[in-house]
């Protein structure tokens, strides 16, 4: 057997087309090591959670920039969880005021990177948090 | 097995997880794809290949339109290239497909090289077995973009579309073997584009001059037009549907497919046989130490990799050399 490799998902819900920090990110996690399944903008809830399905994924990173975080971050753990997926972990970035991390870590977020995280930050946390399946 | 009967009721979580066993050489996945060959064999293979951005995801994701208003279930397999420096990838051919991620028909997978060299994965053969086995009666193999030479999807679809976009060059390149040699479909994507005419009559040139046998396929030229104009995108997409189709039934009524099924399955033997028999010598090689030891005497030049290899097989296959 060769050694598993981390699978992730970047995705950007809902009516956001700035994608140039989920585009830096994938790349940055290819440059990691994993396998990155980049799904572009615009996307439903519905859409990422089949997408992340479809592509066995361990990790999904979602991405917005427009204020939606709250109402759709969380749709996206409920849809995996309600298909039996919620062994797929789902993260999230973007332009989060801090007095929404604890909503969205109830809502099953494991972790959430603002404007000022490094990319090594976020690289180091999936590296030591996701285990890719046995 | 558990696994196999999931698969056979098209679940797409375990048939996903059974692809990424495969892609990892988990053993058990070895295991259960001897169960799953036996319900194979149903679905039409059809590969999509073309250099880097001449439009291959975009057609796919037509394709799966066309399908779909055939009542047909499609699975999609899309290879884009993984890193040779670190091993990542970025898989970023369904970002054209995603109108259609939450049809229950489509099954949309993307897969690394991970190091193959031929324009697709090594787990990709496995992988059409798993979707077929689900039931998806078109089954869309989307190569890496290729260059000259990249040309292993002949060994697994049945029917192959190379496409070509206008201003890559001159006649010259429709002298060339290699993958202008492999097309059942030649696709002229973004004819819309200055050169398009032109491209197109140096593929019929090319074509004039290749013998066709009497009950023979000439490969048709099909234009596609601009994607961002539906209506146009549509109809074109809709007549290279109608000629996958074509040539499949060209295929089982000139009994070719015969053929393709043997290419295809001899290619599988022997790559089965490659794994079950160099890869546990290269194993034993690498865990001993043995490799490193033989290519420092290589480096010293006390030797040469064929005598080397020479003394492997004597070793190890003893009675066949």
């Amino acid at each position: 057997m060769t050694e598993r490799k981390i699978r992730i998902m970047v995705a950007k819900p809902g009516l956001d087309g700035h994608d140039r920090g989920a585009r830096v990110l994938a790349r940055c996690f290819r440059d990691a090591g994993f396998e990155v399944i980049y799904t572009g903008c615009h996307q439903t809830p519905a859409q990422i959670a089949a997408s992340a399905m479809q592509e066995d994924v361990d990790v999904v990173g979602l991405s917005c920039l427009s204020g939606a975080h709250r109402y759709l971050f969380p749709q996206v753990v409920q849809l995996l969880r309600e298909k039996g997926a919620d062994d797929i972990t789902v993260i999230g970035g973007g332009i989060i005021p801090e007095q929404d991390f604890q909503k969205l870590y109830d809502a099953g977020i494991k972790a959430i990177f603002t404007p000022g995280s490094t990319l090594d930050s976020i690289v180091d946390w999936v590296k030591k948090n996701i285990k890719p399946v046995e | 097995m558990e696994m196999e009967k999931k698969i056979k009721a098209g679940d797409v979580r375990a048939a996903s997880r059974l692809i990424r066993n495969i892609e990892d050489n988990v053993p058990e996945a070895k295991a259960t794809i001897k169960h799953i060959f036996h319900y194979t064999g149903n679905a039409q293979v059809v590969g999509i290949t073309g250099s880097p951005g001449a439009g291959k995801s975009t057609i796919v994701d037509g394709l799966i339109e066309a399908s779909r208003k055939r009542d047909k279930t499609v699975g999609v397999l899309a290879v884009d290239p993984t890193s040779p420096f670190t091993g990542g990838a970025t898989l970023g051919d369904r970002i054209r497909m995603q109108r259609h991620a939450e049809d229950p028909g489509v099954f949309i997978r993307s897969l690394a090289t991970r190091g193959s060299l031929g324009g697709l994965s090594k787990a990709v053969g496995d992988a059409i077995h798993v979707m077929d086995a689900m039931g998806k009666d078109i089954i869309l193999v989307e190569t890496v973009g290729t260059g000259q030479q990249e040309v292993e999807i002949i060994n697994h679809a049945h029917t192959v579309l190379v496409v070509l976009v206008p201003g890559m060059g001159d006649e010259i390149q429709a002298l060339k073997a290699g993958i202008m040699e492999i097309a059942d479909i030649f696709v002229v994507n973004k004819a819309d584009r200055e050169g398009a005419g032109k491209l197109q009559r140096e593929l019929m040139i090319m074509l004039d001059m290749s013998p066709i046998p009497p009950e023979g396929w000439r490969p048709p030229i099909l234009t596609i037009g601009n994607s961002f104009k539906p209506e146009e995108f549509e109809r074109d997409i809709e007549k290279l549907s109608n000629n996958i189709y074509q040539h499949y039934d060209h295929l089982v009524s000139s009994n070719l497919i015969g053929d393709r099924l043997r290419r295809r399955t001899m290619h599988e033997l022997n790559e089965a046989l490659r794994s079950s028999i160099l890869e546990p010598v290269l194993n034993i090689l690498v865990s001993t130490g043995e490799l490193d030891r033989m290519v420092e005497k290589l480096l010293k030049k006390e030797t040469d990799p064929c005598s080397l290899s020479e003394e492997v097989a004597r070793k190890y296959l003893q009675g066949c050399i």
